[in-house]
């Protein structure tokens, strides 16, 4: 519960008072857990609700706007910047402890909308539609999000990665 | 014939298996004739995996007998009966 409330917050003292809310909320709402599903799920789901309505509580911190970190084409529609291989692998960021730090620092890069999509989605694993719940937005819009926010992430690695080859 | 830029657009549907056939056809297509879209379909899946990968090492894995015990004693509480552990 920790885990999903730092990713989402990026605090731990804004995670730990959420996994408080989130207890009370499991303590108020014991009755609507079935007995058939996995308490941890159901727990899990709890925290990332009470992570993300503190989230949608604070002010909005200063975001680069996330085309900054989309690909771009030329006037035929090719990569302005041919992609190049990567030296690296997720293997390298499992051992790197550096450049797990990069990665993590450049997922913190993008902007809420799309962080929150992105974590929920490739890191935590929740569906689309338990995604689109616990956002309030359409499967679809989860869908668009994601997409642009691997392509963000993308970028960002890149550039991570062209430093520390540098 | 495809753009780069379509394909971009379309990755994410191609990688999970969502587009339809006759896109999916024109997507193949395209990836036999351009290697940078090849090698940017490549990162962007290892992205998915790097990004999962990092953020691995703060999950503590938590047995489920933790939670259970600790629904024990809230559904004990409730019923202003002291917990059994």
């Amino acid at each position: 519960m920790m885990a999903v409330a730092r990713r989402l917050l990026r605090s731990d003292e804004e995670a730990e008072d959420a996994v408080q809310d989130a207890f009370l909320s499991a303590f108020r709402s014991i009755d609507a857990f079935r007995a058939d599903a996995r308490l941890s799920t159901w727990l899990h789901r709890i925290a990332a609700n009470a992570a993300l309505m503190r989230l949608r509580s604070r002010s909005r911190r200063n975001e680069t706007p996330i085309e900054e970190f989309l690909p771009n084409f030329d006037e035929s529609e090719h990569f302005a910047h041919q992609p190049k291989q990567w030296e690296k692998s997720a293997d390298d960021v499992i051992e790197d402890e550096e450049l797990r730090a990069r990665v993590r620092a450049a997922i913190d890069r993008l902007p809420d909308n799309y962080r929150t999509v992105l974590v929920l989605r490739d890191i935590e694993e929740f569906s689309t539609r338990e995604a689109a719940d616990l956002l309030e937005v359409s499967p679809n819009a989860v869908k668009i999000r994601l997409h642009r926010a691997r392509l963000a992430l993308r970028q960002l690695i890149d550039t991570e990665l062209r430093e520390v080859s540098a | 014939m495809m753009t780069c830029r379509e394909l971009v657009e379309f990755l994410m549907d191609y990688t999970s298996g969502d587009l339809p056939p006759d896109e999916h056809q024109s997507f193949e297509t395209h990836l036999a004739l351009c290697p940078p879209c090849v090698e940017f379909m490549r990162t962007y899946q290892e992205t998915i995996r790097m990004g999962k990968c990092a953020c691995t090492d703060l999950d503590s894995p938590v047995p489920d007998t933790v939670p259970r015990r600790l629904v024990e004693a809230i559904l004990a509480a409730r019923k202003g009966e002291p917990s059994a552990s």
